[in-house]
């Protein structure tokens, strides 16, 4: 089965890898918060530039916000996926929200990146993160990140941490259990 | 009823103490450490080393791979940056730090197929038993070190991305590894000494 979608992946990534030049979306403007909704058929994909994304950072209510990096061609983020749907489901009413920040490429969104959340059926808010000046927004996400994924952020309004790593269910549970109590 | 859920809250937590992986401390080369040679083999079979290079000035060293797609948006500025810089004294060399047992889209014969697809004018190194990358603070692909040679050995002068945009080439405002190697072939001060990017973390 996971060769299967690395076969699918190479397929795709192949046959899109000659587009990747007129798919660009432009991000000179620094200043404008772009939110874009793109469609494909019945799915919404709420697409942020960095600035536009800084919000999900900076929540200030009584919410536990888990914020995961992530993307359809990292095993490793695929892998923990499901640990992080679980954690939505079980601490929703100890108000715990998961958030999904896809870092797949735009030019995947409608083939891979849509399919995929339908798919799987993520019930997490699932958002896409594009932003090619990686340089600039990295380190303000967390000035030990090197930019491997998948990554981690859980805070809320009082604590903040940050993980450049994969996590088990019970790790990631442990991290949610310390920031609530 | 209450206790055992809390014991075994409790149970979970004193596990996980264990097992639980902190964040990838800074804990390779930083910028002005000497490196140590490596001997890593190279896709034609032969065993490469920096100081094969004797007229080298210096290195472009990649961490890169077969199956990352950052990795593969970069093969041609890779491939370009060789071409520049090589004839100049900086050539690239490229080492493929994931397991293949993990990612078996990384394997020898693999590396070897895509090098020749691409033309590869570089060596491409496989670091077995991932001895190389920890040593560096690799800690993705494409990761970028840039050395310069001296009295002292090899010295690092450079760690992070290639450029400002993964996407298109055409699109760079700034080129970090160029700017770096051409400060150093100046003799200038480097600008920016480290750069982030996202990529794809490597395989264990």
């Amino acid at each position: 089965m996971k060769y299967n979608w690395v076969i699918i992946f190479v397929i795709l990534f192949t046959s899109c890898k000659d587009k990747i030049a007129s798919d660009v979306i432009n991000i000179d403007s620094n200043e404008e918060v772009k939110t874009s909704i793109e469609r494909a058929g019945e799915m919404d994909l709420e697409v942020y530039d960095f600035n536009g994304f800084k919000k999900f950072l900076n929540k200030k209510d009584d919410k536990m916000y888990v914020i995961n990096f992530w993307a359809t061609w990292c095993a490793p983020c695929v892998k923990e996926l499901p640990y992080f749907e679980k954690i939505n489901k079980a601490y929703h009413n100890q108000n715990v929200e998961v958030i999904l920040v896809s870092l797949d490429f735009p030019h995947l969104y409608d083939s891979k990146l849509k399919p995929f959340i339908k798919e799987k059926n993520l019930k997490s808010k699932v958002i896409a993160l594009d932003d090619a000046d990686m340089n600039t927004w990295i380190p303000q996400i967390d000035k030990n990140w090197s930019g491997s994924i998948p990554a981690t952020i859980i805070y809320n309004k009082n604590d903040s941490k940050f993980f450049e790593q994969s996590f088990t269910y019970e790790g990631l549970e442990n991290e949610i259990i310390k920031l609530l109590n | 009823m209450k206790a055992p859920v809390l014991l075994s809250v409790l149970f979970l937590v004193f596990i996980n103490s264990f097992f639980n992986i902190n964040p990838i401390e800074d804990t390779g080369y930083q910028i002005g450490d000497v490196v140590s040679d490596f001997e890593l083999k190279n896709i034609d079979g032969n065993m490469v080393s920096l100081s094969d290079y004797k007229d080298a000035k210096g290195f472009i060293i990649t961490f890169t791979c077969n199956t990352c797609p950052y990795a593969v948006l970069y093969e041609d500025r890779i491939i370009a940056l060789d071409k520049k810089y090589a004839s100049k004294g900086y050539p690239v060399i490229a080492i493929n730090p994931n397991n293949p047992k993990t990612k078996p889209g990384d394997s020898f014969e693999e590396m070897q197929k895509r090098a020749k697809e691409k033309g590869f004018t570089f060596p491409y190194l496989v670091d077995e038993g991932q001895q190389v990358y920890p040593k560096y603070g690799a800690t993705k692909t494409p990761h970028m070190f840039i050395l310069k040679k001296t009295s002292k050995g090899n010295v690092v002068k450079y760690i992070g991305a290639i450029d400002d945009n993964y996407k298109d080439a055409s699109l760079v405002k700034i080129k970090y590894v160029e700017n770096a190697v051409d400060a150093l072939l100046s003799g200038n001060e480097i600008e920016q000494k480290e750069t982030k990017a996202i990529g794809c973390s490597i395989k264990i």
